[in-house]
């Protein structure tokens, strides 16, 4: 489980994030919305352990964040940014090699080949492995980082969980990618891992959390379900738009339209 | 693309091999592989050199050829060092300050030394150029870092601009020295901009190439951090990578092996950008095979210009910075049009 206790946060004389507490449950797939502004790329990079001038505190599990070291972090803890920016041609099977370099010192063992073979059969990328990454198409390359990031959190910790977060991971995606990209996140949930992604589009997040979190200017303003909390009330509130909600004939869950 | 080839090293090292032999061989005396025997055999045995071959072998040609060679090495190595630092692949050592910074220095004790009170001069004596060097460069490199430095974080565009500045006050600051300079080498203000290898001897390889093998050994220990460095700094912090720990460390590093060069060889531009280049374009970016690969062939390319500059107009010499820039540039437009196609957004993310 990742708890924040009362989290805020200032960039000078701006406060970004306003006591900030919340659980994440593994075994459930968690969304942060907001607008533009709101405080989720901090609050992601806090809890990430990117950022430490802050005040509250972060649990993994038990343990306080500051407690623990970068290295001992990055075993069990992955992060996939937005679109990470690589200028130098690297192969696709040497740039998801990079996602093991937490658990190797100079050279990868048997272990981490394997485990990266695995993640690129996995991601349905075996026929790009030779491949130049500056050659391939943005969505190509976010499945290549996806995959590195697997790879990161392979194996399961022998205590406690994997952390992975998605920094809105959906944006040089096609409509099939996101799909595809959102099930594949979700399929991981059920293995002891706590999965937290910042997203934009309210209705793939209705589709696919389990739980989310809407902030609003540095704060916290409403978590739950989707069935229980999406309302257009709230979609008004935070987003200062005006919405219907439907049930969704299909799948059942709430279908947001833009009135 | 570029697989792993199992011969790619071997070949380096075979022509590094022969382009030092090369280099040893021919000039503007050349000199036979019997000399060569002989002179090295008298040389163990105490003996004076037995021909004029042989002492130009010993004392001139020898020396320049490792100064040379060590020079293309750690400007090479310092390309790769800085250009993984800024995730940018037309980072020069020259272009955060560290070489006119250093020139500066080195000019300063060239110039105005012989008005030091005696004492200080015999102590330090020969370490008095590359101290002075590393000093101004650590000094420019460093302000370079703290001006470009905001919240914490150094941001690369801020880091490049202020490079041009801080170089710029450097390079009028060489001027200066050449300008009130006596020694007629001095007064050459192309002595310290474009560079000769014209003067070198074993005691300059020898403090050279020392602190050239330290920094190498240090620097190819990072290989693993500066390849994740390439994600750029939060996906290498998201790997546990220390990055403005890291980011301390190859600054001093490159400013300790580019600076002792500098001091003995003035300014040689275009080596640290050219030998990266074209050695991604064969074996990519993993920088563990990328800092050893530019070693050997930042040695060779700079033998083979050197060579061309003793070479061309003998017996005269050409400063061989002129070389590699008239190599160099046109060499380095064509890969940035060829890279730039490959990037997705017209344009390197600085």
């Amino acid at each position: 489980m990742l708890k924040t206790e009362n989290i805020s946060f200032n960039i000078g004389r701006k406060q970004i994030l306003k006591n900030v507490t919340a659980e994440f449950k593994p075994g459930e797939f968690n969304m942060i919305l907001g607008p533009n502004g709101s405080g989720k790329s901090s609050f992601l990079k806090i809890f990430s352990g990117e950022l430490d001038k802050y005040q509250g505190t972060v649990f993994y599990h038990d343990k306080i964040i500051k407690t623990l070291n970068k290295e001992e972090l990055a075993k069990k803890r992955a992060v996939l940014s937005q679109q990470p920016e690589l200028s130098f041609p690297l192969l696709v099977e040497e740039v998801v090699m990079m996602g093991r370099y937490p658990h190797f010192s100079f050279s990868p063992n048997k272990k981490d080949i394997q485990i990266c073979n695995e993640v690129i059969q996995r991601m349905n990328l075996t026929a790009f492995k030779e491949r130049n990454y500056l050659t391939l198409s943005g969505g190509e390359k976010q499945r290549v980082q996806f995959a590195r990031v697997l790879s990161q959190i392979w194996e399961q910790p022998e205590t406690g969980y994997r952390y992975l977060f998605l920094d809105e991971p959906l944006n040089s995606l096609d409509i099939s990618y996101q799909h595809e990209f959102l099930q594949e996140a979700a399929a991981l949930v059920k293995h002891n891992t706590v999965l937290i992604a910042v997203l934009h589009d309210i209705n793939l997040a209705a589709q696919y959390a389990d739980k989310l979190f809407f902030l609003k200017e540095g704060q916290l303003v409403s978590h739950g379900s989707p069935t229980d909390i999406l309302t257009s009330g709230l979609i008004r509130d935070v987003f200062n738009v005006e919405t219907t909600i439907l049930d969704n004939p299909v799948t059942g869950k709430p279908l947001i339209i833009y009135n | 693309m570029f697989r792993q080839n199992k011969f790619f090293f071997p070949v380096l090292i075979t022509l590094l091999v022969v382009v030092t032999l090369c280099a040893i061989a021919f000039g503007a005396v050349s000199i036979r592989p019997v000399e060569m025997f002989s002179s090295i055999k008298h040389f163990f045995a105490g003996q004076k050199p037995a021909n004029i071959y042989e002492a130009v072998f010993i004392q001139l040609r020898l020396p320049r050829v490792l100064l040379c060679g060590i020079t293309g090495a750690i400007l090479a190595v310092s390309g790769v060092l800085m250009q993984g630092l800024f995730r940018n692949p037309i980072v020069e050592p020259g272009l955060i300050g560290t070489s006119s910074g250093a020139a500066f220095g080195a000019s300063v004790v060239f110039v105005l030394a012989a008005k030091w009170p005696p004492a200080l001069k015999s102590d330090l004596g020969p370490f008095m150029t590359p101290l002075f060097a590393f000093a101004g460069a650590l000094l420019a490199t460093y302000m370079v870092y703290m001006l470009a430095k905001n919240a914490k974080r150094v941001s690369i565009i801020s880091l490049l601009l202020i490079g041009i500045a801080i170089n710029a006050v450097g390079l009028s600051g060489t001027g200066f020295m050449s300008y009130i300079a006596r020694d007629p080498q001095a007064r050459s203000i192309t002595f310290w901009n474009l560079g000769t290898f014209s003067g070198a001897s074993w005691l300059q390889a020898g403090i050279v190439g020392t602190v050239a093998a330290i920094m190498f050994i240090v620097s190819f220990r990072y290989s693993k951090q500066l390849n994740a460095l390439l994600l750029g700094e939060e996906e290498a912090s998201y790997l546990g990578v220390d990055t403005d720990k890291l980011k301390r460390r190859i600054m001093i590093l490159n400013t300790a092996m580019v600076s002792v060069a500098t001091a003995f060889v003035g300014v040689i531009s275009f080596m640290g950008l050219i030998v990266p280049h074209i050695l991604r374009l064969l074996i990519g970016s993993d920088n563990k095979r990328l800092l050893p690969a530019s070693m050997i062939a930042g040695a060779t390319l700079l033998l083979l210009a050197d060579m061309c500059a003793r070479l061309l107009l003998a017996p005269a010499e050409i400063p061989i910075g002129i070389i590699t820039s008239l190599v160099g540039a046109p060499v380095f437009i064509i890969l940035l049009k060829r890279f730039n196609l490959l990037q997705h957004k017209g344009g390197y993310d600085a």
